[in-house]
């Protein structure tokens, strides 16, 4: 039993479980972070991160079997042979959909850290106080003071490139210089300043791409080659793997455990208190249990609700953490595939050199200061400008040497974005157990039941009439909106499922991610946030990770937990 | 970090390319079935996709063995009844070369290939527009199972497996096109003269 026994255990080894492994460990407690699939190991086991199209038998397109194989993947652009394997068996992970909701998820070490979109923002100080000013939901138990200073902690050590705006819609941060901005856009930047009395913002995309190297952990800089998504042998994007493992393991407190399905938490409800956890190893379907005095589940937003709800299911029918009736509740993500795309002309004397991994971004301005609109809060955009390539439209040219000619030079300039809306939390968007299907290992499995609603709507003609009216403000030609169909999950920014609050009536978790019930079991990704802003969410998680464990440690030294 | 420091980091992560574990990424190679096309259908679709895309003062697509490629995107990732519309248009195309020249199509020359696949392109823009097809020069080959709309003119299928094939093949995307593995930096202003050939990606 003795080899059972850790100080903690983290549940998930993404983008926050690699930050509470790191912190934990740093502060001397001994780690066992359990992941459900299997290993990768850095550099070494990113197999295809040096290949080109021509690498790949079918040239990165997905065969029939494959989209007969992946129903949710083929769905949006991750399925394709370069990043196969690197999502979901969807045959032995299966779940239910109410609604169409579009689950993608990555079950190997590093999580969808190695596929991340990597974009990182600060909330600012309203979104913390949304909630309260307006009556949605419950009130957030922090302020952005609370998290500032771990903002800076965890945007110093994951390597964040972007530009000091001084725009308090988007607090600027601990930077490296930011990824440049190319000549139409910086133009479209000057011009959207003035044409909107400097109300709208074009910025540098802040990213966890780095512009500097960080030797002393092991990572270049950013090459430019935009093959994120293999996995960078050069460390220069923030990963688990790049990042968070390599400092955990330095320590030699950390214990990594893959193939490692936690069933359950285990629950002393005599003492409320979590005493460890129960796996089913995915190979061998052994039934295991460990022990330790804390837990951290960062299982990713909706397996880190399964979790709780599949555990002291004899204490409460809904699971640990469902007393408030909120466990699983509150769904959000961010809803987009709306915006605008455009011709620019001239600038026929500048090409881009290098493959960026990131664009501009427009911070929110609706609803901001004494902008008020008929729907509550406000979405940013992200986009870029770029000559187009050999897929453009020529239809003009037919067949032969003219149309290879034409092809082999590159075309006009143009520009699009899109935009990302927040999504308020409603309490009827759930995710709750369907013990009526099963997945490989026998556990059951998550229904889906969300939905956007009549705000998300009327800000999506914002969205695209805005971004509409900024690109002809600008000059730009052949303006046209887009609305593509949108359903929730598509962001792939889950959040909302054990929300953070002031009362264990109302919320899951308390203002230091601690389960009401369970004090010394905390939830510290996705599932937490008590609203979505409507910036990209993976930095706070970050914050709010590193912030919870350091507490952590602190009550456990004072007895406390 | 300097450039010799990354140099070596570039050459160990290669190198760490060819020894990585094989299961670990991709977790399975998609399957590939044997093509469903002989050696002389290959020819016939080389002899097409170099027609469409030829040999000037840089290779042509029969030169990056185009043919082949799109013999493989048809077996694996096309539908049923999109191979069926591809083998259709195979055999359209072989059809047509006897009623207007007498012979088939690998014996015409240059200029004849050029007017018969002309001419059928434009009967693909006119047949896409009334069949309200969307943008499928543009799209990636091979359509979503059980997507019942309307599929393009098969010369549209022989263009698009040929421009993708093409410009995704290492002699169409270094040669024809611009390529660098590792560029290092992002430069967006970047000076251009007409005649300066275009990025592959």
């Amino acid at each position: 039993m003795l080899n059972n026994e850790y100080d903690a255990i983290v549940i998930g080894s993404g983008i926050s479980g690699g930050w509470a492994a790191k912190e934990l460990t740093e502060r001397g407690l001994k780690v066992l972070m359990l992941e459900r699939g299997r290993n990768i190991e850095h550099i070494k086991d990113y197999k295809n991160a040096h290949k080109e199209a021509w690498d790949y038998p079918h040239r990165d397109i997905p065969t029939q079997q494959m989209k007969l194989d992946y129903p949710v993947l083929r769905r949006d652009y991750p399925l394709n042979e370069s990043t196969f394997g690197m999502w979901v068996n969807e045959k032995e992970s299966p779940y239910t959909e109410d609604k169409r909701f579009d689950w993608y998820r990555g079950y190997h070490l590093g999580g969808r850290s190695l596929l991340w979109g990597r974009q990182s923002y600060r909330f600012n100080e309203e979104d913390f106080m949304a909630n309260a000013k307006e009556g949605i939901a419950v009130d957030w138990p922090i302020r952005y003071e609370d998290l500032a200073p771990w903002y800076d902690y965890v945007e110093r050590f994951a390597g964040i490139s972007g530009n000091r705006d001084g725009l308090d819609v988007l607090p600027d941060g601990q930077f490296q210089p930011p990824i440049p901005l190319n000549c139409v856009e910086k133009d479209v930047a000057a011009r959207l300043q003035k044409a909107f009395k400097g109300k709208r913002h074009l910025i540098n995309g802040r990213s966890a791409n780095m512009t500097q190297p960080k030797p002393e952990e092991g990572r270049a800089n950013c090459q430019y080659r935009a093959k994120c998504w293999l996995g960078c042998p050069f460390g220069g994007y923030f990963s688990t793997q790049s990042s968070t493992l390599p400092a955990a393991m330095k320590t030699g407190n950390l214990t990594v455990r893959p193939f490692s399905i936690v069933s359950r938490v285990l629950y002393d409800k005599d003492k409320k208190r979590a005493t460890g956890v129960e796996i089913i190893d995915a190979q061998t379907n052994q039934v295991i249990e460990y022990k330790s005095r804390i837990v951290f589940i960062n299982a990713s937003a909706l397996n880190s609700a399964w979790v709780l709800m599949n555990s002291a299911t004899d204490v409460w029918e809904g699971g640990l953490g469902s007393s408030s009736g909120e466990l699983g509740h509150n769904v959000m993500d961010h809803h987009f595939q709306v915006g605008a795309a455009a011709e620019v002309e001239g600038y026929l004397d500048k090409y881009t050199y290098g493959r960026r991994p990131s664009g501009f971004y427009i911070p929110r301005f609706r609803n901001w200061q004494d902008d008020k609109r008929d729907y509550l809060r406000g979405f940013g955009y992200q986009g870029g400008a770029g000559r187009d390539g050999w897929r453009r439209n020529v239809a003009e040219l037919g067949i032969g040497a003219d149309l290879k000619d034409a092809l082999s030079e590159p075309g006009n300039w143009s520009i699009g974005m899109t935009a990302f809306g927040e999504m308020l939390p409603y309490h009827e968007n759930r995710v709750y157990l369907n013990r009526q299907v099963k997945d490989k290992w026998g556990l059951p499995v998550l229904a889906m039941d969300v939905e956007i609603k009549q705000n998300e709507l009327a800000m999506r003609k914002d969205m695209k009439a805005d971004a509409m009216e900024m690109f002809e403000a600008a000059g730009m030609k052949k303006v046209r909106g887009f609305d593509h169909e949108y359903y929730p999950g598509m962001g792939i920014h889950e959040m909302g499922t054990a929300r953070m609050g002031r009362d264990p009536k109302t919320s899951v978790l308390n203002q230091h991610n601690q389960v009401w019930d369970a004090k010394n079991l905390f939830v510290t990704d996705g599932a937490c946030m008590t609203s979505a802003s409507c910036v990209n969410p993976s930095l706070t998680y970050m914050a709010l990770t590193a912030r919870a464990a350091a507490f952590a440690v602190e009550e456990l030294k004072r007895g406390n937990l | 970090m300097d450039r010799r420091e990354l140099l070596k980091m570039i050459a160990a992560a290669t190198g760490a390319a060819f020894v990585g574990n094989p299961l670990a990424w991709p977790q399975d190679q998609p399957n590939r079935t044997p093509i469903a096309f002989s050696k002389e259908e290959v020819g016939l679709l080389n002899e097409v996709a170099d027609t469409i895309l030829p040999r000037t003062d840089t290779p042509g697509a029969k030169d990056a063995n185009v043919g082949q490629i799109m013999a493989v995107l048809v077996t694996d990732c096309y539908r049923p009844d999109e191979q069926k519309v591809f083998r259709q248009g195979m055999a359209a195309i072989g059809q047509r070369s006897e009623a207007e020249f007498g012979k088939p199509f690998l014996l015409l020359d240059k200029p004849q290939r050029n007017g018969l696949l002309s001419a059928l392109n434009q009967e693909a823009y006119r047949y896409n527009y009334e069949q309200e097809v969307k943008m499928w020069e543009l799209a990636r080959p091979g359509g979503m199972p059980g997507d019942t709309s309307p599929l393009p003119h098969y010369f549209t299928l022989f263009k698009q497996l040929t421009l993708y094939g093409f410009f995704t093949s290492s002699i169409g995307a270094t040669q024809v096109l611009r390529y660098v593995a590792v560029p290092g930096r992002y430069d967006g202003e970047y000076p251009y003269k007409k005649g300066d050939k275009a990025w592959a990606t």
